[in-house]
């Protein structure tokens, strides 16, 4: 199938076009069982992965459906739809082409499954959801080509590797099945390879043209950043002049309060009224589309947004990315810029902004990081067993399967290559009873096997609420916004449930740019009225906060080693030369602690420069284990470059608190009973199906999800520790919110090089941490010491101790 | 407190306080009511030793079945196990000839009848070679299918026992509220649950696993308890303040 049909090639050359050579290379590699295209945006991946498939409908037709493509993004399947009936219009082709996602009206999606159209546009969920159908097998017959677009990003998460389960799945129905990835840069393309291809079958790597270096640099501003926050509304004048001298800018968050919070001091310092729209995950749909439609005709200057617009969607015209915020991980920086000037050979423009003191250092570390093209990534090991169980959950909707197929089957993914047969039947045990603890439980137990040696559903009518919910998206649960007037009109956006909880009537918050009342809450919807006279609430919703990746942190300490630092603005020399001289900075091998008093209490300041995460955990088994040592710690916060610990006593021994070993013994003890592992098990408890949030009577709210979830996970730790979902959980907090791998990188870094310092007062590093948000309190005996001296206290002002007659303990 | 109480025992960073099995008993307080010697239990339990009485409020058994019917989700009945597991600890360790619980024992009847049989089992065992009494509160109003005595409200010597406190009673032993204490303590805030004592009523703590608390500044309570009412904190050591109003 080399080659163009005449009437593509025709179309090609009326528009004065040629094709690229990675377009050429993937027309000639159509026939390999798999093929990974590594190319910049705006290099024609999405053509390159379709011209095959566009090629092979115009030569033979083809009934049914041919081409499957798979996109993270709703949005994107929306905007390839539009790019690709475009020219199969104007070429005359006889191709239908539909999209399929969650937004899709049902009644088109039943006619999808009747009658498929010739490519089908969808995401990971909703594929789950289609094989999950009996009628999977009729509806997927003849599919030849399978292109997962911006594969970089699902093979980082759990929604890749339901997809590539489901892939299985669709190779066993339909074995001739070709698979394409499109992918932006990445470090290590042989890992993204090894995911896409059925294995062990090789897949092809083409690797295009990257295209001109992009112009990166940091935002220069006259006012220094603050010391704390992530709000960056210090740099609005600059930006708003960046956006006027642009066509169009993008203005990337990490976060969808902190979007909300710009968006809303940009329109405030608007003067002019440039075109300025805000796009995150949060707002409404029909408030994106229309966002992304005004985008796309060009009539705004400047989109305010997040992670949500991260992937490759067509802005037209975007000539300037800026990034408030340190990027946190280099790869992701890169990807963002080349969102700008979406043309193959003019360069990338971009702009980082940071939002504090200590960002600046982050962002000229990620700068000289993309110059120099050091990408970071971290292998992320075998599939998780949470998906596998969903997975089979989602097979026995379809048919009954017999144990041994299904093994066969899930293996062929490549992220389950390594799976033993032991690890599987105990998934598989899991789908079927609930395991050991809830064995007593008829609503876990979902499977049967027949007589005939096959797994069925126990009760046939549990399928439709195991597709409700199918996915692998956490996101927080939310609730609607909705002006209280206008009951019947469209909602505002979105909050957290948790966020909702804390308002009382008349506070007032920020959603979709607009300054709103809480009124009340009503059938789940949060009903609030405009109120344009007040300072808002912050509006809390807490997007994904990410770690500063190893790389980085890396470069940030071989920054702070030079003797000088002439990239540096002069406000962020000043501070790091007033640390040095008043304690020390941090350095790569060795490990920075300084114990100090403040205000009324002892502190101690750990740089382990392991990331958010890990500086967490830590935080965690340090204040355990100085509640061992009797230092009486209350409580910690920690960012992605320290921990800062307060309590009652002062850390004076800094060996004694951070051996390795003990904190490995802690770890395993510590585990079991902390939050962060509750969290990671609602996760996991949810995908594995443990633990539903949709059912057909009603939504549950977070509240009672998280209740229920908090009561199942304290159950199965008393009575059945060695339960699968809290192996799953264990595993998974490792690596992902504990993060304790970070740690043991880090001990094992510095060795015994630890350097505690006894300080006087707070330093200039570690004070811009008294700032931050979300300290954890520790509960243990400084409480109760607390306790005994506020009651104490207490008592003796009120005179009440003279009054109540109370004898000494019994 | 006429003197600096004893160093707390070492309890674990991170846990419930006294809300486990096999926890340390914890420090009681003992104190006067009508002229009745009583003390307050760490684990939210009321004990008169001179009756050999035990009063426990608001034990809340089956709301885990409870609220699997409004949730949709069923969820092991372990919370019960879990007060019953508690309740057996401080009936072993007083002693007790009597047991009162005050009201809302049960989430509602429903759940009194769909308890499981291990949890309905140990309820008998318990009640074996005591006197059980179970008042009648707004969850559970009418008489349940279990051994014990069922009452409205009890005198026993000067106190009356009932669920929700009559405003103009005095001498009165109540629960309903499921009061707790909150404080910030050098930018430290914790909360507890706790028992609330004026010189005419005791409102008791809610003694189940898994139940809410009502804050000691709510309206309800602060026109209830009268000026100069302490709050008894339960934990590892029951520690008296005024109640924060």
């Amino acid at each position: 199938m080399t080659g163009l049909p005449p009437s593509i090639e025709q179309w090609f050359s009326s528009r004065d076009w040629a094709l690229h050579p990675h377009q050429r290379a993937m027309l000639d590699a159509a026939d390999h069982p798999a093929t990974l295209l590594i190319a910049p945006t705006g290099g024609g991946k999405t053509m390159a992965g379709f011209l095959p498939t566009l090629a092979d409908l115009t030569t033979a037709p083809h009934p049914g459906l041919h081409t499957l493509y798979i996109s993270p993004l709703k949005a994107l399947a929306a905007d390839i739809k539009r790019n690709l009936r475009t020219p199969v219009e104007e070429i005359g082709l006889d191709i239908r082409i539909e999209d399929r996602t969650g937004d899709t009206p049902a009644s088109r999606k039943k006619r999808q499954r009747a009658d498929p159209p010739h490519i089908l546009l969808t995401t990971p969920e909703s594929l789950a959801l289609l094989i999950s159908y009996e009628d999977a097998p009729r509806m997927f017959a003849g599919l030849k080509r399978v292109i997962v677009d911006e594969i970089h990003a699902l093979a980082e998460s759990k929604r890749g590797d339901q997809l590539m389960l489901a892939l299985s799945r669709l190779q066993t129905l339909c074995p001739d099945l070709r698979r394409v990835g499109l992918s932006a840069t990445v470090q290590d393309p042989k890992a993204i390879a090894a995911l896409l291809a059925r294995h062990p079958d090789p897949c092809e790597i083409l690797i295009a043209d990257p295209g001109p270096v992009p112009d990166i640099a940091m935002l220069q501003t006259r006012e220094p950043p603050p010391w704390a926050g992530g709000g960056a509304a210090y740099a609005i004048p600059a930006v708003l002049d960046r956006i006027r001298t642009h066509k169009t800018t993008l203005i990337f968050h990490n976060t969808r309060a902190q979007a909300e919070i710009f968006f809303h001091n940009l329109w405030l310092a608007n003067s002019e009224g440039l075109p300025i729209g805000i796009h995150h995950g949060s707002l409404d749909r029909q408030q994106r589309q229309r966002v992304e439609a005004a985008m796309v005709r060009g009539e705004l200057r400047a989109i305010v947004c997040t992670g949500s617009l991260d992937l490759g969607i067509d802005w037209g015209d975007v000539d300037l990315v800026i990034q408030i915020g340190a990027p946190k991980n280099v790869k992701r920086l890169v990807q963002r810029i080349g969102r700008a000037n979406h043309r193959y050979n003019a360069p990338s423009k971009a702009l980082l902004v940071p939002a504090n003191r200590f960002e600046v250092v982050e962002c000229v570390a990620a700068l000289e990081a993309a110059t120099a093209g050091d990408l970071d990534g971290e292998p992320r090991g075998q599939g998780p067993q949470d998906v596998l169980c969903q997975h089979i959950l989602i097979a026995a909707c379809a048919a009954p399967f017999r144990a041994d197929d299904l093994f066969a089957e899930v293996t062929t993914a490549g992220a389950y290559a390594d799976l033993t047969r032991a690890e599987f039947d105990r998934c598989l045990d899991f789908t079927a009873t609930g395991g050991y603890a809830l064995r007593a439980y008829d609503r876990w137990q979902r499977l049967r096997q027949g007589p005939d040696g096959r797994w069925h559903l126990r009760d046939p009518r549990s399928a439709q609420r195991i597709r409700m919910n199918i996915g692998t998206i956490q996101d927080t649960d939310t609730l609607k916004v909705r002006l209280k007037r206008n009951r019947v009109g469209k909602p505002l956006g979105e909050v957290e449930e948790a966020f909702a909880a804390t308002l009382t009537p008349g506070d007032t918050f920020l959603i979709g740019g607009q300054i709103v009342r809480y009124d009340g809450l009503r059938d789940m919807t949060v009903e609030v009225t405009r109120d344009a006279g007040r300072t808002p609430r912050i509006a809390t919703f807490s997007g994904t906060k990410f770690a500063t990746s190893t790389q980085l942190s890396a470069r940030i300490l071989e920054l702070f080693a030079q003797p000088h630092w002439p990239q540096l603005p002069e406000h962020t020399r000043d501070w790091l030369a007033l640390q040095k001289r008043m304690s020390r900075l941090p350095e790569r091998d060795r490990l920075l602690i300084e114990s100090f008093p403040h205000d009324g209490r002892e502190h101690v300041c750990v740089y382990g420069f392991a990331g958010r995460n890990a500086q967490q955990t830590l935080g965690l088994l340090l204040t355990k284990r100085m509640e061992d040592l009797g230092l009486h710690p209350l409580g910690f916060v920690a960012t992605d470059y320290a921990t800062l610990i307060w309590g009652l006593d002062p850390v004076l021994d800094a060996s004694a608190l951070l051996d390795a070993r003990s904190l490995r013994d802690g770890l395993k003890g510590w585990l079991d009973g902390n939050a962060v592992m509750k969290r990671t098990f609602r996760a996991s408890a949810t995908i594995a199906g443990l633990i539903e949030r949709n059912t057909p009577s009603a939504r549950k709210s977070g509240r009672q999800a998280t209740f229920s979830s908090d009561i199942l996970y304290d159950t199965l730790q008393k009575y059945d520790p060695d339960h699968l979902m809290l192996d799953i959980t264990r595993t998974e907090a490792l690596r992902g919110l504990v993060d304790f791998h970070r740690i043991e990188e880090m001990l094992q870094r510095v060795g015994p090089r630890l350097d505690l310092l006894r300080l006087p007062r707070i330093t200039p590093l570690a004070a811009p941490l008294l700032l931050e948000v979300g300290k954890v309190p520790v509960k243990g005996t400084a409480e109760e010491r607390l306790l005994a001296e506020e009651t104490r206290r207490l008592m003796e002002l009120s005179g009440l101790q003279e009054v109540n007659r109370v004898a000494s303990p019994a | 407190m006429s003197q600096a109480p004893p160093d707390p025992p070492k309890a674990p960073p991170c846990a419930p306080q006294a809300r486990q099995t096999g926890e340390d008993p914890g420090i009681e307080h003992a104190f006067s009511l009508a002229g009745a010697s009583l003390v307050a239990l760490g684990s939210g339990a009321l004990w008169w030793p001179e009756h050999r009485l035990l009063c426990v409020s608001d034990l809340h058994l089956g709301k885990s079945v409870r609220l699997a019917k409004l949730g949709g989700s069923a969820l092991p009945p372990y919370d019960s196990r879990e007060t019953l597991s508690r309740l057996s600890d401080d009936i072993d360790r007083t002693g007790a000839a009597m047991v009162i619980c005050l009201g809302d024992s049960f989430d509602d009847l429903e759940s009194a009848a769909g308890l499981p049989d291990p949890e309905l089992r140990r309820i008998s065992r318990l009640q074996a070679g005591r006197r059980w009494i179970w008042i009648e509160g707004n969850h559970d109003p009418g008489p349940v299918s279990l051994g014990g005595m069922h009452l409205g409200e009890l005198t026993v010597g000067p106190l009356t026992f009932r669920h929700i406190a009559d405003p103009a009673a005095s001498a009165e032993v109540s629960g309903h509220f499921h009061p707790k204490v909150h404080l910030r303590m050098r930018g430290h805030s914790l909360s507890r649950p706790a028992f609330l004592l004026d010189d005419r009523r005791l409102v008791l703590p809610a003694y189940g696993s898994f139940t809410g608390g009502l804050r000691s500044t709510d309206r309800s309570l602060t026109e209830l308890m009268r000026p100069g009412a302490l709050a008894l904190l339960t934990g590892p050591t029951v520690l008296a303040v005024p109640m924060p109003r």
